[in-house]
């Protein structure tokens, strides 16, 4: 390992303009003669529109346009589209509810946009939305899962609300397995809704160039290619060769930037309809009710086991809420990303699951860090904890029992998937020395001494990062390749730019995959800049979500420097006049192999850019492009142990020690690594302990629409986290890498919970508030001095 | 925001014919409400009267017993104040418990107290220390200061100069954080003046109140059993998504217990 080669602990390259304040986000951006977007949304959860008069918003100072659902449709516009198709059972497709970039009859919940108003400035736009006159006839909603399938149809069209009623898995053998269990544990268990809170709003500026016909959008994208082609070819705003979209610095996703918005679509259709560039820069209280929300599941699920203490079946079904609208991936959250990982570690035999997806009239709901791999590993360690309570055995000798084994890998579940490798013994023994379990009796004493509660829990994780391959994600239904492309060009210096089709928003791309090019290539890592986000500048890419960048992204460029190797070679052979197969490349040096003689990449790039002596018929330069379509996923996993102490008269839960061991294969950047698991972890303990959506049943008004009531984890709530790697490599991918992105928001929530039910005795839903806590104490000491 | 016209008096009788002259005009202490409110378009002023430049109304100072904090005086520099800190560490403490470092940095008393916020954590403060508000025109006890929600005896046109703090011999707060907002959602302020015992409780109701059943249990002296005995309405507390009233009223009870074992 060098010094800024794969491995080390190289401080981040974009740091030094994020924290002084110098980075370049959307809202940074101003063009000639740009006007602001402002946009008129419903102010009631359910409603027909009658009218929308905007006569008196146009003539108001400033306003150069005001747009609506009708003008949207006079231009043949298309709506916003769900990229994966997700089928019933009975074979039926899901049921998807048109989706226009502006309500036109109907709104479906508070915050759906109705008009856009532009104006010359910002505070113009908002003065006049003021006065666009919305004619609402306010309708019966459906805000709960229960009782969803019942209520008002929140599109005319589909029935029982219901998107699909989908299966997973083997239902005869689950339940002949739960027949004949020696021990059956049921639970049933809500997964939270959560708003994604990316300290950068969303944002975007639409400009057309009426001389060139070309259009530019910057916008705040996770996925810049992926937000080109769903506008082009489905809202149909811009042929995808006349289109640029630029997504420059982006301040956090957590999934939420992946989706194809209203907004922006607006903003590239009002500035060439208007004649002028239109920003928009969503306010917090926009971002809360309208960036599609994470989770929100209801699930009842049935583990059975042996009387060994076997797992033998696992019987789920779960209800999923959708929201109003089926945003860009929501359909493939809780069915391919969520009970195709409900075998977690374990080698249980049969898995039954059932996800039925309702819609609601509420915000859309779709990926959020962890996607679906939060929701089963939730359920999934919920149950093995709750199986080992009730059955007398310990917690951590349960999962070890039931894991697979390392001999076992590949390891087919009966629930898809194929795990590659993995040693899931490894991490818990890392996790229990480190947690130091066997010291926990004495600590929970000490506590008891102090008049507090402490408990001990765990969350033995598996995820499933880097989608793939695209054949397989293909046949279960995506609308896309899951390959990144990667494009590797030395200039005449031997200066390198590495181009990605991923993305960055926080991840520090530039930094890891110059890492991974100084390594691959031998250049020094200071002469590696990496470009992203750009549609102009890099080469098609399907950007940056489900911890895939590195395991795809940069395996395409591993892909792209390999065939720079070679051709390296042709041109190195023919300078040292030796043959092709003779030619060794290593540090940065081609080598005749079993001598001395050796030319520098820097001198065979020279030679590849001034070919006065090379090779007869090889091209000249050094640019080379690769795609990288993975051969399966990458499956990380981890051993999360959590532990509490809970003050019991005010039921206040303090962590005191968090312990967090993941098997991320090979590590490139070990500091990045831990900080990603550091974010993570921040926000799975927010989900658990302080994160909730709640709106009104009755009215669908959000009640938690601001940080004055939606609870943020913040740097004094979380203790410093123990963390560690243990490593067995990808089999399939050049690097042997497997993702980091979200394992801290998918195995922490339940480690917490069931520390939290260790300490008090009860099982309490997501988030542990200190007022439940209190009451499930003041219950249960009720219950107690009842005996 | 709506567009209003802004002014930056520098005298106490410069503001207040400000404030008499405009249609609708709002004194702005450290803005910490007034500006969400108007970045939210909740309120429509014609004018703003910002009192940044009332310099005289800022610093603490020491009257005989008697602790004078300046109405434009902030909630940092009372946190830091090393007169404070040596005569009422408990009032140095609570200035430290709000909001962020970013509020208590423009956040003023006078602001805090005159906007009378039922979660803020000065009203406590001043009624457990039996402090008297200073205006422009007369001294104000703060039993009859804090009169409701959102609602002071302050006349429309009335400033807040300063607040008058006798020295207690002891005082302690503890705070139940609202875990979104950090603002209090049941706060107890206990103290000792002059052989009296007050105890005022924030956050729990829609008024800072004085809890009299506990300053009775507890002027025998200061026991924190005193406090198990007694029993807490909810039926004037808050309920809202983060505490019900009856937690609110057990939170009370424990946060009272915890500052009078902190003064034992």
């Amino acid at each position: 390992m060098t010094e800024h080669g794969i491995g080390a602990r190289v401080a981040r390259k974009e740091d030094k303009r994020f924290i002084t304040g110098k980075g370049r986000y959307t809202d940074d951006i101003d063009l000639p003669g740009q006007a602001f977007a402002f946009f008129v949304r419903s102010p009631m959860a359910h409603a027909a529109i009658r009218r929308v008069d905007t006569a008196a918003a146009v003539a108001a100072p400033g306003v150069v346009g005001v747009l609506t659902g009708a003008d949207v449709a006079a231009d043949g516009i298309g709506g916003l589209i769900c990229g994966w198709m997700v089928k019933s059972k009975d074979g039926s497709d899901m049921k998807a509810g048109g989706h226009p970039i502006l309500a036109k009859d109907k709104v479906r919940y508070v915050g759906d946009h109705v008009a856009v108003v532009v104006a010359k400035t910002y505070a113009q736009a908002r003065d006049a939305a003021d006065l666009v006159e919305v004619d609402y006839e306010e309708l019966p909603a459906v805000i709960e899962l229960t009782g969803a399938r019942e209520g008002a149809l929140v599109h005319d069209e589909i029935a029982s609300n219901t998107v699909y009623e989908w299966e997973l898995g083997d239902q005869a053998a689950t339940d002949a397995a739960l027949a004949g269990a020696a021990h059956v544990t049921t639970i049933e268990i809500t997964n939270n809704r959560l708003v994604p809170n990316a300290m950068e709003p969303r944002a975007a500026i639409g400009h057309y160039d009426a001389a060139t016909e070309q259009h530019t959008l910057y916008t705040t994208s996770q996925n810049p290619h992926v937000a080109r082609l769903v506008m082009s070819a489905f809202v149909g705003l811009a042929p995808e060769h006349k289109f640029r979209v630029v997504a420059p610095d982006v301040g956090g996703g957590f999934g939420s930037k992946i989706f194809i918005y209203a907004e922006e679509c607006v903003c590239l259709w009002a500035a060439r309809r208007l004649g002028v560039p239109v920003k928009w820069v969503a306010e917090r209280a926009e971002s809360f009710l309208s960036d599609a929300h994470g989770r929100d599941h209801v699930t009842r699920a049935s583990l059975a086991m042996d009387a060994d203490g076997n797992f033998t079946g696992l019987k789920v079904h779960t209800t999923a809420n959708m929201g109003a609208y089926l945003s860009t991936f929501a359909s493939s959250i809780p069915t391919y990303l969520y009970a195709t990982l409900l075998a977690g570690q374990y080698k249980t035999p049969a898995i039954y699951c059932e996800v039925d997806a309702l819609y609601t009239n509420t915000a859309p709901v779709d990926a959020y860090r962890g996607a679906g791999r939060p929701e089963a590993t939730y359920l999934l360690e919920t149950l093995v904890e709750e199986a080992a309570r009730e059955t007398g055995r310990d917690p951590a000798a349960l999962r070890r029992q039931n894991f697979i084994k390392p001999e076992q890998f590949p390891y087919q579940t009966p629930v898809a998937l194929v795990y590659d490798t993995g040693d899931y013994e490894a991490h818990l023994d890392a996790a229990l020395e480190l947690a130091d379990y066997e010291g926990f009796p004495a600590r929970k004493a000490e506590a008891a001494s102090r008049g507090k509660l402490r408990g001990i829990g765990f969350s033995c994780y598996i995820e499933a990062c880097g989608i793939a391959p695209s054949q397989v994600v293909g046949a279960l239904g995506a609308g896309v390749g899951l390959w990144e492309a990667g494009k590797v060009r030395f200039s005449v210096t031997g200066k390198l730019q590495v181009f990605t089709g991923s993305h960055s928003h926080g991840q520090g791309h530039e930094t890891t995959f110059a890492q991974v090019m100084a390594s691959k290539l031998g250049v020094p890592y200071g002469d590696v800049e990496v470009l992203h986000g750009d549609t102009d500048q890099t080469p098609m890419g399907m950007g940056t979500y489900g911890s895939r960048s590195l395991a795809v992204g940069g395996s395409a460029l591993v892909k792209a420097a390999e065939k720079v190797i070679d051709k390296g070679k042709k041109i190195a052979a023919h300078l040292l006049e030796a043959s092709e197969g003779d030619i060794d490349f290593a540090d940065g040096k081609f080598t005749v192999r079993g001598t001395d003689r050796e030319k520098s990449i820097g001198e065979v790039v020279f030679a590849a850019y001034v070919p006065h002596n090379y090779p007869e018929g090889l091209e000249p330069g050094m640019e080379e492009t690769a795609f990288y379509d993975p051969a399966n996923f990458t499956y990380p996993s981890g051993t999360y142990i959590a532990e509490v102490e809970i003050d019991p008269e005010t039921g206040v839960v303090e962590i005191v020690k968090f312990t967090a061991v993941d098997d991320f294969g090979k590590v490139v950047n070990p500091m990045i690594v831990e900080g990603q698991v550091h974010g993570g972890l921040a926000q799975g303990i927010g989900q658990a302990l302080f994160e909730n959506t709640v709106y009104d049943p009755a009215t669908g008004q959000l009640l938690t629409g601001s940080y004055m009531d939606y609870c943020m984890p913040r740097a004094d709530d979380l203790p410093s986290f123990d963390v560690a790697t243990t490593e067995t490599a990808c089999s399939h991918n050049p690097l042997g890498v497997k993702g980091c992105g979200e394992a801290g928001a998918i195995g922490s929530p339940p480690a917490l919970m069931n520390a939290i039910a260790d300490a008090i005795g009860t099982r309490l839903s997501m988030p542990a508030t200190p007022e439940k806590v209190w009451q499930a104490i003041r219950s249960g000491a009720a219950a107690q001095a009842a005996e | 925001m709506y567009a209003f016209t802004y002014h930056r008096p520098s005298t106490v009788d410069e503001a207040l014919s400000l404030l008499r002259g405009a249609e609708d005009g709002k004194l702005m202490a450290g803005g910490q409400t007034l500006i969400p409110t108007l970045k939210q378009r909740l309120a429509q002023p014609s004018d703003v009267i910002d009192l940044g430049g009332l310099t005289d109304l800022v610093g603490i100072c020491e009257e005989g017993d008697v602790l004078v904090v300046g109405g434009m005086t902030n909630h940092a520099t009372v946190a830091h104040s090393d007169l404070v800190k040596a005569k009422i560490p408990g009032l140095a403490e609570l200035a430290e418990m709000i909001g962020d470092p970013q509020v208590r940095n423009r956040g003023t008393m006078g602001g805090s107290i005159a906007n009378n916020d039922p979660a803020a954590d000065y009203p406590g403060a001043l009624l457990a220390l039996n402090a008297e508000v200073v205006t422009d025109r007369r001294r104000i006890g703060a039993d009859a200061f804090f009169t409701g929600m959102f609602e002071t005896a302050l006349e429309e046109d009335e400033l807040v100069v300063s607040v008058r703090f006798p020295v207690p011999e002891k005082a302690k707060y503890m705070k139940f954080p609202n875990p979104a907002s950090r603002y209090s959602m049941a706060g107890v302020m206990v103290a000792v003046t002059g052989g009296a015992v007050r105890v005022a409780v924030t956050g729990a109701g829609p008024c800072a109140f004085r809890w009299t059943e506990a300053e009775a249990a507890l002027a025998g002296g200061l026991d924190p059993a005193a406090i198990d005995a007694l029993v807490v309405d909810a039926s004037d507390l808050n309920t809202d998504l983060h505490g019900s009233a009856a937690y609110r009223a057990h939170l009370v009870k424990v946060m009272a217990k915890r500052a009078v074992q902190a003064l034992a």
